[in-house]
C-alpha cells in the first residue's frame, strides 16, 4: 500500500492579493513503502511547496494528502503526529540549529515526541553514527561546527524522529563535491538501516541518478513524470525541453547513439557506463 | 500568521498615487494627519473620509488591504473606546448601574475615537502601499537634508532606514521558514500551552538573531566591497522630480485641511 498519496492536491499563494500564484498546481501521486525517490524540477517548479504538504506544514487549497490512506487533515488536532511519520529537512537546515550542545539539538525532535531520555540518547548516538558525525562532537557547541558537520547535524535532527518518510530539500545545496557525496552516502546508510521511504529534492542529476529507484519531476506546479529512474531519464530530451538537465553520462551515450553505437539501454550512471564501455571494448576486440 | 504584517507593505502598481513624487506623498500625508487631528466634529472626520476614499479608489489598491491593516490594531481600538465609554462622565445618562455610567458624549467620543484612528490607519497605509520603501527613505532624505546644516548625519539615519526596512520581508520569510522546520521537528508553535509556546519561541529566535548577524555581517562587507563610505557626494540612479499633479495633489490636500478648520471654527 502506499504510504503517501495525493489527490489533485492544489496549493495557490496569497490567494486574493495581487501577488497570487498557482504553485502546486492538482498533483496525484501514490509513493510506495521503502523507495528511495529524487524530486527534480526548476526553481519554482513547486517542488519545496509540494513536500511541505507531505508532512501538514502547508494545507491544500484543494485536494488532500493521505498518509498511509487516511487524509492527514481529517484531524487537525493530530497534525503534529503527521509531522513525526514525515520528517522534512529544509533547505540549509543548519540554521535551524539553535541548542547548546549538538546532542541536545539532535535530540530536539525527539523530545517533543515525548520519548524517555534513555530512547532518546539511544536514537542520537545511532543517528549521529549514521550520519558520521563523532561521539566527542556530541559535547560541542554546534556553533562551532563547521558548515557541513552543522549541516549533519541538522540533518541527524530530523532523522533521530525515525519518520517513516524523510524528506530532504536539496541537502547537498551548497557543498564541495566531498561534502556532497559524504551527505548522499550517509543518507543510503540510513536508508538501508531503517528501510524507510526517503525523497531528497536535488537540482544535480549525477546526485540523483547515483541513489534514486524512482524520480518524480515537477514543472511550473503540475507533475510532470513519477517513474523508474531509467524510465525518467530516457526521457531525455523532454526533460531538457523543461530546462533540466540529464547527467553528462547521459548526454555521451545519447551522442554515441546518434553515431551509431547502440548500447540499447539508457546509462546514467559512470559507473554502469564504465562496465557497459569495457564490455564492448573486449567484445570488439 | 507572519503573512498578515502588511503594515510597510508595497503594493506595486501604476496608479496615479503610485507615481506622484514620494516627497510630496510624505508632506501630503502629515497634512492629511494634521487634518485628522484638528477636527474636533464627524463633519471634519466626513471631509477627511471622503478624502480617504477618493485617494483609495484612486491608488486601485483593493479595499481589503485596508481593512488587514486595522486588524493588528484592532485590540487597541476596542481598549480606546472601552475607556472612553466608561470615563467620560458628562452628557445625557444613556445607562446607569454601580459605579458604570454610559453617557451620550461618551459614545460619541468613542465612534469619533475609532473613525479617526482607522482614518489615521488607512491613510499611511496607503503611503506604503503605494510607495516602495527604497523611494520612500529617498525622499526622507531628501526631506530632511536642511538638517545637514547643524550636522544630523541625515544620510546614515536614512540608509539605516532602508536596510531596515529593505530587511523587514527577509526577516519575515526568514521566520517563517525557521517556525516551518521547527514545526517539522514536532516544536508547538501555534498550538500547545502558553508555556510550552513560550519556550519553543527561544527555538525560534536564537536561529533568527543568529542568522540576522550573519546577514549584517555579510552586507557591511558588500558594502565595504563597493566601496560605501557614506553620503559624501552619492549620486542618484533615480532622481526625484516633482511635476504640476504633485503641487495640485499638494493644494487638493491643503485645501481639505483648510475646509476642516473653516467647519471647526463654524462648529463652535
Amino acid at each position: 500500500m502506499a504510504v503517501l498519496e495525493t489527490h489533485n492536491l492544489t496549493y495557490i499563494y496569497s490567494q486574493g492579493t495581487p501577488f497570487e500564484k498557482t504553485a502546486v498546481d492538482c498533483v496525484n501521486l501514490k509513493i510506495e513503502e521503502g523507495e528511495m525517490i529524487g524530486v527534480m524540477g526548476h526553481t519554482g517548479s513547486g517542488k519545496s511547496t509540494l513536500i511541505q504538504h507531505f508532512n501538514g506544514l502547508l494545507k491544500p487549497t484543494s485536494g488532500e494528502v493521505l498518509l498511509d490512506g487516511v487524509d492527514i487533515w481529517a484531524d487537525k488536532s493530530k497534525i503534529r503526529d503527521v509531522r513525526f511519520k514525515v520528517g522534512l529537512v529544509f533547505q540549509y537546515p543548519e540554521y535551524q540549529i539553535f541548542e547548546e550542545t549538538v546532542y541536545k539539538d539532535i535530540a530536539f525532535g525527539c523530545k517533543n515526541m515525548g520519548l524517555d531520555d534513555d530512547e532518546i540518547k539511544k536514537r542520537v548516538l545511532e543517528t549521529a553514527h549514521d550520519i558520521g558525525l563523532k561521539e566527542e562532537l556530541l559535547k560541542r557547541s554546534p556553533f562551532d561546527l563547521s558548515g557541513g558537520q552543522k549541516r549533519r547535524v541538522a540533518i541527524a535532527g530530523v532523522m533521530a524522529m525515525n519518520p517513516r518518510v524523510l524528506i530532504l530539500d536539496e541537502p547537498t545545496a551548497g557543498l564541495d563535491p566531498a561534502g556532497r557525496d559524504m551527505i548522499i552516502s550517509h543518507i543510503k546508510n540510513y536508508h538501508k538501516r531503517m528501510g524507510n521511504t526517503v525523497l531528497i529534492v536535488s537540482h544535480s542529476m549525477e546526485d540523483i541518478a547515483g541513489f534514486a529507484d524512482k524520480i518524480l519531476v515537477m514543472n511550473k506546479g503540475s507533475l510532470f513524470c513519477y517513474d523508474d529512474t531509467e524510465k525518467v531519464f530516457s526521457r531525455a530530451e523532454e526533460i531538457s525541453q523543461i530546462g533540466l538537465d540529464v547527467p553528462q553520462i547521459t548526454k555521451v551515450f545519447i551522442e554515441l547513439k546518434k553515431r551509431g553505437f547502440d548500447f540499447g539501454k539508457d546509462v546514467y550512471t559512470t559507473g554502469y557506463a564504465k562496465n557497459l564501455l569495457l564490455k564492448y571494448l573486449k567484445g570488439a576486440v | 500568521m507572519l503573512k498578515d504584517i502588511t503594515i510597510g507593505q508595497f503594493f506595486p502598481g501604476e496608479s496615479i498615487i503610485h507615481r506622484l513624487d514620494p516627497r510630496f506623498k510624505i508632506v501630503i500625508t502629515l497634512v492629511y494627519i494634521l487634518m485628522l487631528f484638528t477636527g474636533e466634529n464627524f463633519i471634519c472626520l466626513a471631509i477627511g473620509a471622503f478624502f480617504t476614499i477618493i485617494a483609495i479608489v484612486m491608488s486601485k489598491i483593493p479595499l481589503k488591504m485596508f481593512i488587514k491593516s486595522i486588524k493588528p490594531i484592532f485590540p487597541f481600538l476596542l481598549l480606546t473606546a472601552i475607556l472612553n465609554i466608561l470615563f467620560v462622565r458628562t452628557g445625557d445618562v444613556l445607562f446607569e448601574w454601580r459605579f458604570i455610567k454610559i453617557t451620550v458624549d461618551g459614545v460619541n467620543i468613542s465612534v469619533f475615537m475609532i473613525i479617526r484612528i482607522t482614518l489615521l490607519i488607512m491613510g499611511s497605509s496607503l503611503l506604503t502601499y503605494t510607495t516602495s520603501p527604497i523611494t520612500l527613505t529617498d525622499a526622507i532624505e531628501r526631506l530632511l537634508s536642511p538638517l545637514k546644516k547643524i550636522k544630523v548625519p541625515v544620510h546614515e539615519l536614512a540608509m539605516m532606514m532602508s536596510i531596515a526596512l529593505r530587511f523587514i520581508p527577509t526577516l519575515i520569510e526568514e521566520t517563517d521558514k525557521i517556525m516551518s522546520a521547527q514545526k517539522a521537528r514536532g516544536a508547538e508553535i501555534d498550538t500547545g500551552s502558553l508555556m510550552t509556546r513560550a519556550k519553543n519561541l527561544v527555538a525560534i529566535l536564537i536561529p533568527l538573531f543568529v542568522s540576522s548577524f550573519r546577514r549584517a555581517d555579510e552586507l557591511a562587507t558588500a558594502m565595504e566591497c563597493r566601496c560605501y563610505n557614506g553620503g559624501e557626494g552619492r549620486t542618484r540612479l533615480r532622481q526625484l522630480k516633482s511635476t504640476t499633479k504633485d503641487y495640485v495633489a499638494l493644494a487638493i490636500a491643503i485645501a481639505f485641511y483648510a475646509a476642516a478648520i473653516v467647519v471647526n471654527i463654524i462648529m463652535k
